[in-house]
């Protein structure tokens, strides 16, 4: 699982029916301190999430099947967590 | 998953047994403002996307679970296509495609 910034919502009128009610965001891959980390990639919603929100994402396929409880989800990206603080121990503290 | 822009269709007759009547685009990686990311590649469509639209694609075994037999040799599957991105709609994140016959010559480049 990794942190990322939620951006923009990306929104599709033709969908794959096992994606029809699902919410759909690009989210950005960031540090502990927010700053950017990676590219961006698209990411289904399953924590209520907003854009500007730091979450956490699950990208493995087989724990999102488990959390959807749909064994033939093509979902492979999934926001799990909305992040209210992260506390990162200072070196050699 | 990411998103990418339709550059073409892929014609081919002959097939590994399990992708018969699976309709193939070649396509290329976009980011969320359009601008082209990697080498262009082949997706199983699921949505009958055509040239020029921006797609929602997925990936690896995913991909083959979104075709209607989920053991298919895909890794790389259209899923949705897309209208907006934020406040932009996908005219504004298309650049017009090139010609289908021609695939864009490509070099090096990781992925």
């Amino acid at each position: 699982m990794i942190l990322c910034r939620v951006g923009e919502p990306v929104v599709s009128t033709v969908k794959h029916p096992r994606i029809a009610a699902q919410t759909v965001f690009v989210v950005h891959p960031i540090e502990a301190d927010g700053s950017d980390a990676g590219e961006s990639f698209l990411a289904v919603d399953h924590a209520q999430a907003g854009p500007g929100d730091h979450v956490v994402v699950l990208r493995e396929g087989n724990g999102i099947r488990q959390i959807l409880g749909d064994d033939k989800s093509p979902i492979r990206c999934l926001i799990v967590g909305v992040v209210d603080a992260i506390d990162v121990q200072a070196e050699g503290a | 998953m990411h998103l990418g822009r339709v550059l073409g269709t892929v014609v081919a007759t002959r097939k590994t047994e399990g992708l018969e009547g699976v309709r193939m685009l070649y396509v290329i990686g976009l980011d969320e403002h359009g601008n082209e990311r990697g080498e262009p590649f082949v997706a199983a469509d699921t949505t009958q996307a055509g040239p020029g639209d921006v797609v929602h694609l997925t990936g690896s075994r995913e991909a083959a679970l979104a075709m209607p037999e989920p053991f298919v040799p895909v890794d790389s599957a259209i899923l949705a296509i897309v209208d907006h991105v934020g406040d932009r709609d996908a005219e504004s994140l298309r650049t017009p495609p090139p010609p289908a016959s021609k695939p864009r010559a490509k070099k090096g480049g990781a992925r």
